[in-house]
């Protein structure tokens, strides 16, 4: 039999899904082995144990100064930047991506505009953003919404120009005016799109995310690992990866969830 | 005064002919069937009669008016494939046909539910009231033209348009959708044209067949005439109005 047509039944295809995950833990906890008992004092691969040990400690124990729970402070400001991010970029992106994408006069003025946006290095526009925007919370958000928007309004106008010509023509015949062929034909045929392309931004957008909290915060899971860094506390650092790695799996996952929920019509494109 | 009047058309891409003095006349309640060989300005006839694009020479006119610009209410169309709205229910795009044309492009309240009683009869009369909550996806070929053709026909068109409506489906059910759009025609008595690749087909359905074909050939350079209607058959009665007409005339009836 061809290997193509070999197919795993139910059990063999979670064993081979698990098998992945297992064999990196056993490469890690044999590597953390071998170097901890070379010298017990080592820090690059503390055993797991330590891993988990340190885990327990930062999500339940509070901060000595202060009392705070750190860890769950550092995912409530990261997760507010990301979603205030993402957010105004999927509404801003869908609007544009539906001006550009319906409108042949706004195609003219912005795709190429948009086209070359998109190529500026957002990470080379941090120091702009924070001369402009402060180091708060605002040049964190903004950083996040340059990196993603260009990509996303890209992505919605070609969806957007996809639509089949005949059922554009279709809504005119039923005396659709622009107005309503944007917002009854279009908009609800590139939501499933939006909800797509967003699960595409995310991982950059945890990208920019980490990059401005490192290089200036004084809260948020980025801010955290960098500052860890000093003192090699990888325990932390691990603990913080695990979880960041996470909240983007799992948001990823909801959104596809939602994505099926809202948009049932739309389950072959998905 | 005839209904649709086509005049003088030509059309022409990047100065490649297509469309050549092409000039008929229909009248009202008139069944049109359009055939010809494969890129002889068919479905682009078609597209100019909708509106979609603007003829190069000449014009289109629907009961005396002004050229069309674009595509509007007074014309309906059913393409091959993509004629309903995927996101819509059966329901909701049979609705859409009357809604679409509102400021918001949906009815509310007293309104809405109004039209979902009117969209519920529509159903009833084409058979896909068993369905009225599926999306299209979930129907056959022959339902979705269906529903295409009530969608349409919703919006109350002064012409129909259909262009090869029955191309993508199995002969049985081309069948039933003859059956079905003459029971329509005979209820509404709208003006239709049809494209179509099926000869049976046109001479069966339509009144008319026209037939589009290039009068003129270069050997050397095939593209360098447009097409035109070549033919225009009296399809009443099968394509044999004359032998009906002698048998009339000429036979002995027995009283």
């Amino acid at each position: 039999m061809r290997l193509i047509n070999i197919k795993p039944g139910r059990a063999l295809a979670l064993f081979l899904a698990l098998l992945p995950f297992v064999l990196v833990l056993i490469a890690y906890a044999v590597g953390s082995d071998i170097r901890l008992s070379a010298n017990p004092q080592d820090k690059l691969l503390p055993a797991p144990a330590t891993v988990v040990e340190t885990m327990q400690r930062l999500v339940t124990e509070g901060d000595r100064r202060t009392g705070r729970i750190l860890f769950w402070h550092d995912t409530w400001a990261s997760l507010q930047r990301l979603g205030l991010g993402i957010g105004i970029s999927a509404l801003v992106g869908l609007m544009f991506g539906l001006i550009i994408g319906l409108l042949p006069l706004a195609r003219s003025a912005l795709a190429q505009f948009v086209a070359v946006l998109s190529m500026i290095p957002p990470l080379a526009l941090l120091p702009i953003l924070f001369i402009v925007f402060g180091l708060g919370e605002l040049s964190k958000v903004v950083l996040i919404v340059i990196g993603t928007l260009p990509f996303i309004i890209r992505d919605l106008s070609q969806r957007v120009l996809e639509i089949p010509q005949e059922l554009i023509v279709k809504a005119q015949t039923l005396g659709a005016s622009s107005w309503v062929i944007a917002t009854r034909i279009a908009l609800p045929q590139v939501m499933p799109r939006l909800i797509q392309a967003v699960r595409l931004s995310l991982g950059p957008a945890w990208l920019f995310l980490i990059a401005a909290e490192a290089i200036a915060s004084d809260l948020g899971l980025g801010y955290r690992i960098f500052l860890v860094r000093r003192y090699l506390a990888m325990d932390v650092i691990l603990t913080y990866v695990i979880w960041i790695t996470f909240l983007a799996f799992a948001m990823d996952w909801m959104l596809r969830r939602a994505s099926r929920r809202f948009f049932p019509w739309a389950e072959d494109g998905l | 005064m005839s209904f649709v009047t086509v005049q003088d058309l030509f059309q022409t891409y990047d100065d490649r002919p297509i469309l050549e003095r092409v000039n008929v006349q229909v009248d009202e309640g008139e069944f049109i069937a359009i055939v010809g060989a494969s890129g002889c300005g068919k479905s682009t006839f078609l597209r100019l009669l909708l509106a979609q694009e603007y003829p190069t020479r000449g014009a289109v006119r629907i009961a005396g008016a002004a050229p069309a610009r674009e595509p509007g209410l007074d014309r309906g169309i059913v393409f091959q494939k993509y004629s309903v709205f995927p996101h819509m229910t059966v329901r909701e795009n049979i609705v859409a046909g009357e809604s679409m044309r509102t400021r918001w492009g949906r009815f509310f309240g007293s309104s809405l539910k109004a039209a979902r009683t009117r969209a519920d009869e529509t159903l009833a009369r084409i058979g896909l009231d068993h369905v009225a909550e599926n999306y299209p996806a979930t129907l056959s070929g022959g339902m979705q033209q269906r529903l295409a053709i009530g969608q349409a026909l919703a919006a109350r068109p002064r012409i129909l348009l259909l262009d090869e409506p029955f191309g993508a489906l199995d002969p049985g059910t081309r069948l039933s959708m003859h059956d079905f759009l003459q029971d329509l025609r005979t209820e509404t008595g709208m003006t239709v044209f049809m494209v179509t690749h099926d000869l049976e087909e046109a001479f069966k359905l339509g009144d008319r067949v026209l037939v589009f074909d290039k009068p003129r050939w270069d050997p050397h350079d095939p593209s360098r005439y447009g097409a035109t209607i070549t033919y225009d058959f009296d399809a009443c009665d099968g394509g044999i109005p004359f032998q009906r007409l002698k048998e009339d005339t000429h036979v002995l009836q027995a009283k």
